[in-house]
């Protein structure tokens, strides 16, 4: 019978229990002096039923604590007290130091494979994190830098600043055009209006009025709106009003008058 | 430690010889005494008694009788079982010779320790009932196997495995 075999036919428990016959128990002792194995298992199953047995113990009085230890060891146990104080924080200094100690070795045997797993997932971490805050940062500062460019551009002194009414088909519209004089550069500032109807589009005009004059600058696209909602036209050197129509997908060549949303005069 | 670390500090019977062999084992004969004996009163006597026997007896054991923890649980088996049997012990808790240890976990007035350090009344529960009894007449009763047969009615040969699965599921529980 091999260790294995040995183990599992259930003799170590009885071994432990003390119920087996002197000879069996030889038998177990001499096969425990041979195999760790078995030495382990018996060690473990008498952990068990010392645990177990405990547990169920009820508390033992502090009065029957005294008359065993008297009775053992012949003292007084007033001052057996006082001596078992010394004796037991002694012995509790030791074993903490041992637990340390194992503690310290463990921990370190343990950190050589964990913790350099640990650090390493904590590191990729970190470093993702890392690069999320960077894109994070960097998007604000595009927008923050979009904005004061925007800033820059409707504070240039030689702006016309144009305000567009809202109109028949839109009357709480209100939009604002700025036009650069010296650049000629228009920027509209479209944000009380409306998402367009699919298929439909905003188109920007400058007009001349005297005889009536429409030019198409732009058309408020989706695709050239910042979310804020400012658009650049095309420049333009001349206009004595702006307006705003809502238009086909692609604008119109003149613009649809019933659709008039905004208009401004310069 | 080792038991023969554990033994060379208690053959010394000194001070701390008598600290580590209280420490490390009076909760465990107590619990198998109190569960025979079942009055707190006479269980403590029994383990008064119990001690000094293992104190007196400590040069006639050597390692070949088996282990240590055996040799006083056989000691403390026998003295309580002695005490149930002796005329001055009136045992009037007859009807209580049904109980197991698992019982006496759920018996309030027992005092059990409060403080289960390691959370073991819980996985004790889940033990399963045959287990619970096998453990109870083997381990805490110290009966033999054949006695354990004739009880349980089951086959004398499957006690010995039928025991190590039951050991095996409490080492699980246990994490031992």
């Amino acid at each position: 019978m091999n260790s294995r075999e040995y183990i599992e036919s259930g003799i170590l428990e009885l071994y432990v229990f003390g119920k087996l016959s002197e000879e069996e128990r030889q038998d177990v002792q001499q096969m425990a002096a041979d195999s760790p194995a078995i030495r382990t298992e018996i060690a473990a199953i008498e952990k068990a039923v010392i645990d177990l047995s405990q547990s169920v113990s009820p508390t033992i009085s502090s009065e029957t604590y005294d008359k065993i230890r008297q009775e053992l060891l012949g003292d007084d146990p007033k001052v057996v007290h006082l001596k078992q104080k010394t004796n037991w924080t002694q012995y509790l200094g030791w074993v903490a130091s041992f637990i340390l100690l194992l503690g310290a070795g463990l921990m370190y045997l343990k950190m050589n494979d964990s913790m350099n797993e640990q650090i390493n997932s904590e590191i990729e971490k970190n470093k993702a994190e890392y690069s999320k805050m960077q894109q994070t940062v960097s998007t604000l500062e595009q927008k923050n830098k979009a904005v004061e460019n925007m800033m820059e551009i409707l504070r240039d002194p030689n702006n016309t600043i144009v305000a567009l009414d809202g109109q028949a088909a839109m009357p709480s519209a209100s939009v604002k055009v700025y036009w650069n004089r010296a650049t000629q550069a228009v920027y509209v500032d479209a944000k009380s209006l409306p998402e367009p109807p699919q298929g439909m589009v905003y188109q920007v005009w400058a007009l001349k009025m005297d005889p009536f004059t429409p030019t198409s600058i732009g058309l408020l696209e989706r695709a050239t709106a910042s979310s804020s909602k400012m658009y650049r036209v095309d420049n333009t050197h001349e206009a004595e009003a702006f307006g705003i129509t809502l238009e086909p997908e692609g604008g119109n060549a003149t613009p649809t008058m019933e659709q008039l949303y905004a208009l401004g005069k310069v | 430690m080792t038991q023969e670390e554990l033994l060379e500090q208690i053959y010394k019977k000194d001070d701390k010889a008598f600290t580590l062999l209280y420490d490390m084992y009076a909760k465990s004969l107590f619990g198998v005494i109190f569960n025979l004996i079942k009055d707190r009163e006479e269980a403590e006597d029994v383990l008064q008694e119990v001690f000094v026997k293992i104190w007196k007896n400590l040069d006639s054991y050597n390692e070949n009788k088996g282990r240590f923890f055996t040799w006083i649980l056989n000691i403390a088996r026998n003295a309580a079982i002695d005490k149930l049997r002796s005329k001055d012990f009136n045992n009037s808790q007859k009807n209580l010779s049904a109980d197991n240890f698992v019982h006496i976990l759920d018996d309030p007035g027992r005092m059990i320790n409060k403080i289960d350090t390691i959370g073991i009344h819980e996985f004790v529960k889940k033990l399963k009932p045959k287990c619970i009894q096998l453990i109870d007449l083997l381990f805490f009763k110290g009966y033999t196997q054949q006695e354990v047969a004739d009880e349980l009615e089951i086959p004398l040969g499957t006690v010995k495995t039928q025991n190590r699965n039951c050991i095996n599921e409490l080492r699980n529980l246990l994490k031992v």
